[in-house]
């Protein structure tokens, strides 16, 4: 395979992937059929990981770097918004692939892997989880099509030549990975402050540029799926119970076998 | 029959318990088990898998570049093997959700994450929304089952079993694109937050940085990690990668002790898998007594010291 990033006019070209899920102060409520979750009304925003990865971006460019970063969404029309948001913030310009269909994360993987090959990117930044399915396959998944390293979890970031050194946050502590360009990056959410988009930001969006393409026009085959039969609250926690002293404290936890 | 292959946790040395609790899994789905050991010395790690309950076989895959289990290194071989299973399982921590998508992508297969519950061999109940929404799923019939299980939902399986012990090769092609360069493991001498099985956590009503020394003295004396809430964090009263809570360390410890914290959804999604939970508040009106096991209303300050010496009776 060929990368021919020089194309572009930019050392590096970047796809960021954005998307739009129920906002993360909201209270999510199953509906009471069980055939999801309430919708409705609820406030939207972007999946605040996606957020690091548009902000690490921002940083890469304005290291000095040529860059040019692409603001990527999967999703319907309504999406624009939260690609607005990403111009705002600062992305270059923005592609949309309209499909009304929800996609899971192989399928993702696959559109994003056809865009990859149509920009000629050469590096990926994705969150590493949306906060609505909580999947966390993306990005690994993406890394896997197209034979390139993945650095997930990455708390911090420094970018030389065509190498990224990246430290991971890992159950053990931080773990540190050198790899070659084109990469996947997962962002966690300690590798920066997304910046706030100021009102003039939002005005200079609206004139650049946001393709829409549609789903069906990019030839990518129909990954396998999983069927979703039922939803469901959690079962809730009772608690409520409170003690007189420490010495009442002591023996609950004793009676609870946990001393 | 099914047929179930567990990728082991190690850190080369050691057989993590995140492992048992995959098994566990492993177990209530039904079939042959298989326990897959990625390393350049598999020996003491695949002795340790061997007496894991109901393990039929212990793959050794020893080859120099599995050293640090990198997952671009691991997915072709995990890959190649899963030729022969019906179901490919690891332990949803940061080794099995970084390396087991980039298998099941190149398998081709939709993955599943975060296994809480086996309905069948191909229904799971897995969660959503930091678990505020539990999704029942139904995986395709073929090529197989790929999936993460929930390490919070499940229990180590017990030590009494004899598996035997194989050597197990790919001839997966091996990438040369990433490269291992540290890992700075915590060095602290307490317990990992992620996977401690007691935890002492501390939220604003501790007041200061100075004051969470006394957090950490009680932890201390009960063995345990220590924890804080986001509004701890955000007062600058500790680092970030103690925060506890949707949007930091989602944790099942058996005691989680909860000092000077009120009880925010956020903080609260974060903790409702522990076995019991301890609040200790002066505020009776907190939320967080609404879901804790045992509650004790007063000053931390004076109740803190109190316990130490209980504790020290015991």
């Amino acid at each position: 395979m060929k990368y021919v990033w020089q194309n572009s006019g930019h050392d590096m070209k970047l796809l960021i992937g954005i998307k739009r899920v129920i906002d993360f102060s909201v209270r999510v409520q199953v509906k009471k059929d069980g055939s999801g979750v309430n919708t409705d009304g609820v406030k939207m925003g972007i999946n605040p990981f996606d957020e690091i990865a548009l902000e690490e971006a921002l940083r890469i460019r304005e290291r000095g770097t040529q860059a040019e970063v692409v603001a990527v969404s999967i999703g319907p029309v309504d999406v624009q918004q939260q690609l607005r948001t990403a111009l705002a913030m600062g992305a270059d310009r923005a592609i949309l692939v309209e499909t009304n269909e929800v996609l899971q994360p192989l399928m993702i993987a696959r559109v994003f892997y056809e865009l990859i090959k149509r920009e000629s990117a050469n590096l990926v930044i994705l969150g590493k989880q949306a906060i609505d399915d909580d999947s966390n396959q993306t990005g690994q998944m993406l890394a896997a099509l197209w034979d390139r390293p993945q650095a997930t979890f990455a708390s911090k970031v420094e970018f030389k030549d065509k190498t990224l050194t990246v430290t991971r946050e890992v159950d053990a502590g931080l773990e540190t990975l050198s790899v070659d360009l084109p990469a996947v990056l997962t962002t966690d959410l300690r590798l920066n402050t997304p910046r706030f988009v100021k009102m003039p930001d939002i005005m200079k969006a609206r004139s650049k540029p946001l393709q829409v393409l549609k789903l069906e026009e990019l030839g990518v085959s129909a990954a396998p799926k999983l069927e979703a039969t039922n939803y469901a609250p959690p079962p809730p926690r009772v608690g409520g119970r409170k003690v007189e002293d420490v010495p009442a404290l002591i023996r609950a936890l004793k009676q609870r076998g946990v001393l | 029959m099914n047929r179930i292959l567990v990728i082991a946790e190690h850190d080369g040395k050691k057989l993590n318990p995140a492992t048992a609790k995959a098994v566990s899994c492993a177990l209530a789905i039904g079939g042959e088990i298989d326990v897959a050991v990625f390393a350049a010395n598999a020996s003491a790690i695949a002795a340790a898998a061997a007496k894991l309950k109901g393990v039929k076989r212990v793959l050794k895959i020893e080859r120099a570049e599995n050293v640090h289990q990198l997952a671009a290194v691991l997915a072709p071989q995990i890959a190649k093997l899963a030729k022969d299973y019906t179901h490919v399982l690891a332990p949803s921590t940061t080794f099995g959700k970084d390396v087991l998508p980039r298998a099941a992508a190149l398998l081709g297969v939709q993955q599943v994450s975060d296994i809480m519950k086996v309905v069948d061999a191909h229904t799971f109940e897995r969660p959503m929304y930091a678990g505020n929404a539990i999704v029942t799923v139904k995986t395709p019939a073929s090529p197989c089952v790929v999936a993460t299980v929930r390490t919070a939902s499940w229990q180590a399986c017990s030590e009494d079993g004899h598996a035997e012990i194989t050597a197990a090769g790919t001839d997966a092609a091996i990438p040369q694109h990433t490269r291992f360069v540290e890992l700075k493991a915590d060095v602290s001498a307490r317990p990992d937050l992620q996977s401690a099985t007691r935890v002492v956590s501390g939220g604003r009503g501790v007041g200061s940085k100075e004051n969470f020394a006394i957090i950490y003295k009680f932890a201390d004396k009960l063995g345990a990690a220590v924890g804080a809430s986001r509004a701890a964090v955000d007062a600058g009263f500790v680092p970030n990668d103690l925060q506890v809570g949707q949007t930091g360390k989602i944790i099942a410890p058996d005691l989680y002790v909860a000092v000077g914290i009120s009880g925010a959804i956020q903080h609260l999604t974060g903790i409702k898998d522990a076995r019991t939970i301890v609040a200790i508040n002066k505020d009776p009106d907190a939320p967080i007594f609404q879901v804790a096991d045992i509650g004790l209303v007063g000053d931390l300050f004076k109740i803190l010291p109190e316990l130490e010496k209980e504790l020290d009776k015991i």
